[in-house]
């Protein structure tokens, strides 16, 4: 019998076996209790109760079977997993049913069942973190078993292209030997991050100091969603329009001052990255200047200062630790950003200061080594997680700093809604 | 040294004067990014908008024997360039479903090549001289003209311009996000529930909240490093399948769905918990039939823009494989199949110029869904917001 099929069966026959200890279970109950008995919970959560003991063992020998197949390779068939935890439900259903007494708490039994789900799921974004770091991690010492660490840190080429000839045990065909000297993409990564900053920063300040200080009210209601529809832009759209758009305008405007930029230049990207991210500073700015207290302002203007240098000499610095988490958030965002580079950066690692050449990032070399037709344990391949955990590791702490920062300003002004 | 009322009141206006310098400046950033967004959809529905037609010529098809054999005898030598080859493939297997075809000769209108359309569209690329000429006197005749592209909505994934579509990808976003929901929807709602409503303050309780909003941080892309390690080499789930992505995805949508609920699980008054409290129910009993409904709305927005969100998600689908060339709708979640911002990606690396105005076609649908979804959730908000 193909496994759907069984997997069909099993189900069905699982409903049932829950459709009979609900109805037996709650038969029992309502008899007791007609008898006179004063019982501690109502018939319907014994009814629930003997469901719960029939189905949970049930799922859960099924579910560990399968986790024994899938991570130790167990040989466990089919048909008998899916038996033996039916026979499981069965026994169940009987203890179930046993325990419908006067004396028994069905409703505590139940909701101590319910509160362990509930910790179960909470506990599943910690088990994700944890699979991150795992799977970069693992794979990563895999990676650098095979490659120097140190080379990997401070060699300046990057050139995995005999790994492919070495992973097939022919590596003296190879030209060269592969080579994975990470600073030419990390020069690339900081410099399209470094030209996204300095758009956004300023224009994302500045829009937040206006909605926060300036704006009526109608201009604010309407500005806010006007810069979140910026954040809701998918990356792969604003890849393609700095890609068809923007660069090609680039390379026209750096001709006209007899530049010679290439189409893959590293301000493109830059810049239209700058644009997506106004949202994450203007948005968290915003919120930060409105925490600042109403009476630093007010004392600020019975001094006599002017409204700008209010903003200036008062508001700005002590919304500064806020801001300072907003940038570092952007800029966390705007080094993992893959997309928009993927499409409009080029794919050569390029060690330069010119933002008008072609330069490659982090991400397209994860992207480029993950999609080529390589096999998984080839050097160039694993590269990707190697990566990835330098990537993993700087956003990390940009973001641990950024929530100490945050936190730092909530604390001095007893803010509690950021 | 004292200073005449003179020189102080032009010190003060110099200094108002800064404030409304400040005060145009910052109004100018905002006009920058709203500039940039009517320019940027400008731009797209220009380049786009194009799409959603297609050139059709009309032709005399012959259905005899030769044409059985070589589909491009079936039409005359001066059109035969300007027919989309895509069609004439068809024409063999046609007269087989039909056998009265065969020794007709019909005038119809079929699909012209990419070309032809681009030629109608004024981009005037890829066609000879002679060709042009051609299509030039068919026009005349009225028996060349820009037809709405009903192709576009109705068929996959395409090498050629003039018959590649969007569904695949749509039904393969569909499924995907299907995935997505069933997962981060359940576990999301639960976390929050959890964490609000039951959670003791320990340590284990700091350490999830901390680590959902360092979660909510992760560059995509390492989600779809952990949906490739994790899920396909140790789990082995099937590469390029909606399953994979839609998991992969849910993990990202996890936290957005999480803070969302706890939002509104904070939402809701005391009041309701303690009225509750005070009847005699339960914790799980008051969270179950006063908090939840009364937070769902909140929670229900929350989940919608966390699935726009993953909706426009591409580079973790990239790492698990979901870009690949798919000319059918995948028929199970574990077949291979694609999205919609993964084929706007395929689409903009092709080089013609007729997969330009594809992509750009793919992402007016794609923003007209994702614009429709965040609309849906303003309306839903701003329907059911009580403020208490």
């Amino acid at each position: 019998m193909p496994t759907n099929q069984l997997f069909a069966l099993f189900c069905g026959t699982l409903l049932v076996l829950g459709l009979i200890a609900y109805l037996a279970g709650r038969y029992k109950a309502v008899r007791v209790r007609a008898s006179g008995t004063a019982m501690h919970a109502q018939p319907d959560q014994y009814a629930w109760f003997s469901v719960l003991s029939t189905a949970g063992p049930a799922i859960a020998v099924g579910a560990l079977g399968g986790i024994a197949m899938l991570l130790l390779g167990a040989e466990i068939p089919t048909p008998y997993l899916l038996a033996a935890s039916l026979g499981v439900g069965g026994v169940g259903l009987f203890a179930g049913l046993r325990r419908v007494r006067p004396d028994f708490h069905a409703r505590k039994a139940l909701e101590s069942v319910v509160h362990g789900c509930l910790a179960g799921a909470a506990l599943i974004s910690i088990f994700t973190t944890f699979g991150i770091l795992i799977s970069i991690v693992g794979e990563a010492i895999r990676f650098f078993q095979m490659q120097s660490f140190w080379d990997f840190i401070t060699g300046t080429t990057w050139n995995p292209g005999a790994s492919f000839l070495e992973a097939a045990g022919r590596a003296e065909e190879g030209a060269s030997a592969a080579q994975f000297g990470s600073i030419p993409l990390f020069a690339g990564t900081f410099m399209i991050t470094a030209i996204a900053m300095l758009v956004a920063i300023p224009v994302g300040l500045l829009a937040a100091i206006y909605m926060a200080e300036f704006a009526p009210a109608r201009v604010r209601t309407l500005a806010k969603p006007v810069l979140e529809v910026l954040a809701g832009i998918p990356t792969v759209v604003y890849g393609f329009f700095a890609a068809i758009s923007v660069a090609p305008i680039l390379v026209d405007v750096a001709g006209l001052f007899g530049l010679d930029a290439s189409f893959n230049n590293a301000l493109a990207p830059g810049l239209v990255m700058g644009i997506m991210i106004i949202p994450f500073i203007s948005s968290l700015s915003d919120d930060v200047i409105n925490a600042v207290p109403d009476s630093m302002r007010q004392g600020s203007l019975a001094l006599g200062l002017t409204r700008g240098e209010t903003i200036r000499d008062v508001v700005l610095p002590a919304a500064l630790p806020g801001i300072i988490s907003a940038a570092l958030l952007a800029m966390s965002r705007a080094m993992g950003e893959t997309m928009i580079v993927v499409m409009a950066a080029g794919m050569r690692p390029n060690l330069t200061a010119n933002p008008l050449e072609d330069m490659t990032t982090v991400t397209v070399r994860i992207v480029a080594s993950l999609t080529g037709d390589q096999e998984f344990a080839s050097a160039e391949t694993l590269s990707a997680f190697a990566l990835g955990l330098v990537l993993f590791v700087v956003t990390l702490s940009l973001n641990l700093v950024s929530v100490i920062m945050i936190r730092r300003f909530r604390e001095k002004y007893r803010i509690n809604n950021l | 040294m004292s200073q005449s009322f003179d020189e102080i009141s032009a010190q003060l206006r110099r200094r108002h004067r800064k404030t409304t310098r400040l005060k145009w400046m910052s109004m100018g950033a905002l006009g920058l990014a709203a500039l940039f967004l009517v320019v940027f959809f400008g731009d797209m529905l220009a380049k786009g908008l194009p799409a959603f037609q297609q050139a059709q010529i009309q032709v005399q098809v012959d259905y005899n024997e030769r044409a059985a054999e070589l589909p491009l005898a079936a039409v005359q030598e001066d059109v035969r360039p300007l027919v989309s080859r895509g069609y004439l493939r068809l024409i063999p297997g046609r007269m087989e479903d039909n056998p009265e075809l065969l020794g007709t000769t019909r005038k119809e209108w079929v699909l012209a090549d990419s070309a032809v359309d681009q030629y109608l569209k004024g981009h005037h690329t890829g066609l000879r001289d002679g060709q042009a000429a051609v299509v030039e006197r068919l026009q005349a005749d009225g028996r060349a003209e820009l037809r709405f592209n009903s192709g576009f909505f109705t068929r996959g994934d395409s090498k050629m311009a003039e018959l590649a579509g969007i569904a695949s990808a749509a039904m393969g976003t569909l499924m995907t996000l299907l995935v997505t929901l069933a997962v981060a929807f359940p576990i999301g709602v639960m976390t929050a529930v959890y964490l609000e409503e039951f959670a003791p303050d320990n340590r284990l309780t700091q350490l999830i909240e901390i680590n959902i909003n360092n979660l909510a941080a992760i560059p995509s892309i390492l989600f779809g490093l952990l949906g490739l390690a994790i899920f396909i080499n140790v789990f082995g789930v099937p590469r390029s399948s909606p399953l994979v992505g839609g998991l992969t995805l849910a993990l990202m949508t996890l936290p957005v769905i999480i803070i969302a609920t706890r939002t509104a699980l904070r939402s809701v008054p005391d009041s309701i918990r303690h009225a509750a409290f005070g009847v005699g129910c339960s914790r799980w009993q008051v969270v179950r039939d006063h908090v939840l409904p009364l937070a769902l709305p909140g929670i229900m927005t929350g989940s919608i823009i966390g699935l726009a969100q993953a909706m426009g998600e591409t580079a973790p689908l990239i790492i698990v494989g979901m870009v690949a060339f798919i000319p059918d709708v995948a028929a199970s979640f574990s077949e291979a199949a694609t999205v919609l911002p993964a084929q706007i990606f395929t689409w903009a690396g092709e080089p013609e110029r007729a997969f330009v105005e594809k992509t750009s076609g793919g992402i007016l649908v794609l923003l007209a869904v994702l614009i429709s979804l965040n609309a849906t959730a303003v309306v839903l908000r701003k329907t059911f917001e009580r403020r208490w």
